[in-house]
């Protein structure tokens, strides 16, 4: 009985996540960007100057709001808890391939979904690599992987993640002087909804993640290990809503919020391959981590000082891809991106082998 | 009876040393965890194997005892 109402929320807050991503289209945010972690992720990293690509530069609201709500509600529920140091650097390292993968796709898996409910179909490739990329890491999770235990820490260690973020947002509202933002027309950067509603949806999705545990990668990953539906139950949700609102969206405004194809997808590209092989590292990589960007955030909301600093990798990551020209762009991939993914899948894969094979595992 | 700690470990972790123990099908089953997720986790993996769930806490620290 417990489990049917527990399936139900997590549909229900699907359902609310993904009306909420194509809403955000519909007050400004890029095409098919409702919601991206990654992509926002990255837009900070520019804000902050830690990147100099002019075209993806701004303070997304939305994070700060995923942080904030899960840390509202954690509190609100008793679940703070501050935690970490469960192989802490590993899991920075991680987040930068994560965020390699990702931007070798141009999307999180979140924005996979909401791709694919746009209609661009390149997505699919990035679906199919993402699956793969579960399985393998399904594979050594079966087989005993673990980034060892997390333990108890002061207060203060899990607080400090929301309060920056909190303290980016009154950067963007008081001083915004101090940021750096893609000029009108220069890039996605530039196209965004009012700060009021993106950091409004944040909060909203944030509480719901938290309160649900809703997960990208949990769902696929679930079902593969135990049989169990729960998250991706959550995951289907969120793509079945965001179809239908783009579909009653085409239709009420005249815009196109669904448009079917494999060309002309906005910030896209139609190389498969690549599609496949960045998600194929993205989603092995959110396996090792226990969760995908999305979860990550609401973690490090919920006081996980270790989930905070994977956030702080995929940070790092986007940089990192930006400043070496390893993000891909709607004209295709990268050489330098390329050898990046390839070098990503080696890591990931030596990190998948000593947290599995190592002996002196506890 | 058989018991497992799963302390600061994260999911699917404990869910799947716990899967790994009732593999033997013993009739009860013990496991600590010391977060939320953990604890529901494990305790719709016990319930879909047909186990009764009974949890106590103390410091943070749940103890979910299992049985058929």
């Amino acid at each position: 009985m417990q489990r049917k109402g527990e399936k139900t929320v997590i549909m229900a807050a699907g359902c609310v996540i993904g009306v909420l991503a194509s809403l955000l289209v519909f007050w400004g945010n890029p095409v098919n960007m409702g919601f991206c972690i990654a992509c926002f992720l990255r837009d900070i990293s520019g804000a902050l100057g830690f990147h100099s690509a002019a075209a993806v530069q701004y303070l997304r609201p939305e994070i700060v709001g995923l942080v904030l709500g899960s840390f509202l509600l954690a509190v609100c529920r008793k679940e703070f808890s501050a935690r970490g140091g469960s192989s802490p650097l590993t899991r920075f390292v991680l987040g930068m391939f994560v965020m390699i993968g990702c931007l070798m796709f141009l999307g999180c898996p979140f924005r996979m979904i909401l791709r694919i409910a746009g209609g661009d179909l390149n997505a699919l490739f990035g679906l199919g690599g993402f699956v793969c990329g579960i399985l393998a890491g399904v594979f050594f999770l079966n087989r005993g992987y673990t980034l060892r235990r997390s333990y108890a820490l002061p207060r203060l260690e899990g607080a400090l993640f929301p309060v920056l973020m909190a303290a980016l947002l009154v950067l963007l509202v008081a001083v915004p002087s101090l940021l750096r933002f893609t000029e009108a027309g220069g890039g996605p950067g530039a196209l965004h909804a009012p700060v009021i509603l993106s950091l409004a949806a944040g909060l909203i999705v944030g509480a719901l993640a938290q309160h649900t545990r809703l997960c990208m990668v949990g769902g696929i990953r679930d079902m593969a290990l135990f049989r169990e539906s729960k998250l991706l139950l959550g995951f289907v949700a969120v793509f079945a809503s965001a179809l239908v609102c783009n579909l009653i969206l085409s239709a009420i405004t005249g815009a196109s919020y669904f448009n079917p194809g494999l060309t002309g997808q906005p910030v896209a590209h139609t190389d498969g391959l690549w599609n496949f092989l960045g998600m194929l590292l993205a989603g092995w990589g959110c396996v090792l981590l226990g969760g995908c960007p999305l979860r990550q955030l609401v973690l490090s909301g919920e006081g996980n000082a270790d989930s905070a600093l994977t956030v702080l990798g995929l940070m790092a990551g986007a940089a990192v891809s930006h400043n070496f020209s390893l993000a891909s762009s709607a004209d295709g991939p990268t050489a330098n991106g390329k050898i990046a993914v390839i070098l990503g899948l080696c890591a990931v894969a030596a990190i998948a082998c000593l947290g599995t094979f190592r002996k002196d595992r506890t | 009876m058989n018991i497992i700690d799963a302390r600061g470990l994260s999911c699917p972790e404990p869910v799947i040393l716990l899967r790994r123990a009732m593999a033997s099908g013993e009739a009860s089953y013990q496991i600590l965890v010391d977060n939320h997720a953990s604890r529901e986790n494990t305790t719709r993996y016990a319930q879909h194997q047909g186990y009764q769930v009974s949890v106590t806490e103390a410091g943070g620290v749940y103890t979910l005892t299992f049985t058929k």
